[in-house]
């Protein structure tokens, strides 16, 4: 399978249904990517495991994702054509996932983010009209309450730990917050779905993100930045500089040899 | 494979239906003999990710083995080898044109490890799930465990997960061993 030929465009023919799958499951598998780099590197054993666990379950909820986006797609590719052989204009994930990891209190507040979202997202799509997304977001909301009880843990520790731990999140709270606007800003692609029964109204979801958040950072003692009046468009293919490397490294056995397995 | 199977008594899981006929009972004793990769002290059906045996076809067409099976975590890298494992199994049996299918829902809880199941898990040495699910939203509220070797419930989470998806790391405060727990989920 080329790479080049088949790779999915903004704007291209793909159903609203498609595309909203390939949003969800684009940002579990970039974030669970993200996560798997630091395998070996963590600041202990039990962080470790920990991420590695994290990084599992979401490729995992990719892998489930992307199968059903392909087989809806029709063209014949698999959860590994779109992993692997699509370029980073085509990955529709949230521009907050494909941020790069940092240092440890970095990666906390990247994931808390996008924790809080996954479980109001999944919570809601329980009940979608498409029993086979509401069965995979069933699935996968029992993994990511042990992702938030993980992560928040971790923010409450580093927040209200010591001057030094509370510096590292505060400054990176300060620096990821002006992608989380695009955690809720719903185009036609969410307004369809939405309008379908297959997904929930993103307006709807923000006030409770928002408390779940509020709330942890009160106990963290960090304080929630301002809003940014600027939208990202990850989800649209528009992405930062930093998925392009990292899909370099995710991408680069099955681009040098196509179709390898072991 | 298969051959521990001698020793299983027929047994269905309780939350399959009652009525349970002769070839589909021979099929669930057949697959109690297939281990779990990661606790091979558990067989696929005491874990509880069997979730059915059942001929699908009529009388003018063959009728085929459909068994259902479901992943414990989405992401377990042996949701596939276990697929191997129960393949290889029905084939060594006969079972050549069986169809192992993946049932997504409802999604499998620790719940439905068999009471069997618990006790293998704890001889083994890892604690089972504990009935109770501490708050979600709480760091220092891991549930009680009870220590698989001493039976003390002085225990400590040592890491909320562990070497597989399904198990978290603890250590005994009394007899000072570490353990592993199977999570609730």
């Amino acid at each position: 399978m080329s790479a080049g030929s088949q790779s999915i465009t903004p704007g291209s023919v793909q159903s609203a249904h498609c595309r909203y799958l390939l949003r969800l499951g684009d940002t579990s598998l970039v974030l669970g990517q993200r996560l798997a780099e630091w395998v070996g590197h963590s600041p202990a054993l039990e962080e470790d495991l920990g991420l590695a666990n994290l990084s599992l379950d979401l490729i995992g909820q990719a892998r489930l994702l992307l199968s059903y986006a392909g087989e809806l797609e029709g063209q014949g590719r698999g959860e590994d054509a779109l992993a692997f052989l699509r370029d980073a204009p085509a990955f529709l994930n949230l521009t907050l996932a494909e941020q790069p990891n940092g240092d440890f209190g970095r990666t906390i507040v990247r994931q808390c983010l996008l924790d809080a979202w996954q479980l109001e997202v999944y919570a809601a799509l329980a009940d979608s009209t498409d029993a086979r997304l509401a069965s995979i977001a069933a699935k996968a909301i029992k993994e990511t309450r042990y992702h938030w009880r993980f992560s928040s843990g971790w923010l409450v520790r580093l927040g209200d730990g010591t001057e030094e731990s509370h510096r590292r999140v505060q400054e990176p709270l300060n620096e990821l917050w002006r992608f989380t606007t695009e955690l809720f800003a719903a185009d036609e692609v969410e307004e369809e779905v939405a309008a379908a029964g297959i997904a929930p109204r993103l307006t709807e979801l923000q006030p409770r993100w928002s408390a779940r958040i509020d709330e942890v950072l009160q106990e963290a003692t960090l304080v929630r930045p301002a809003a940014i009046p600027y939208q990202w468009h990850g989800k649209r293919g528009v992405h930062t500089e930093h998925l392009g490397h990292m899909l370099a490294e995710m991408q680069h056995l099955q681009r040098t040899y196509p179709g390898a397995q072991w | 494979m298969v051959a521990g199977r001698q020793a299983s008594a027929t047994r269905v899981p309780g939350h399959e239906s009652a009525r349970v006929s002769d070839r589909e009972r021979r099929v669930w004793t057949l697959l109690s003999s297939v281990p779990d990769p990661e606790i091979p002290v558990l067989s696929v059906v005491d874990l509880g990710i069997v979730r059915h045996v059942r001929w699908s076809g009529g009388e003018d067409r063959p009728s085929v083995l459909h068994v259902g099976i479901t992943p414990t975590y989405s992401g377990c890298p042996a949701t596939e080898v276990i697929r191997h494992s129960i393949e290889t199994a029905l084939d060594q049996e006969g079972y050549i044109d069986a169809i192992v299918e993946d049932v997504l829902s409802p999604p499998w809880s620790s719940d439905w490890l068999t009471e069997e199941g618990r006790r293998k898990l704890q001889s083994f040495g890892i604690a089972p799930p504990e009935k109770a699910v501490s708050s979600p939203r709480h760091l220092f509220c891991a549930p009680a465990v009870t220590c698989p070797r001493c039976a003390s419930r002085a225990t400590e989470r040592v890491s909320e997960f562990g070497s597989t998806p399904c198990k978290a790391h603890y250590r005994c405060t009394s007899c000072l061993e570490p353990f592993d727990y199977f999570k609730c989920l």
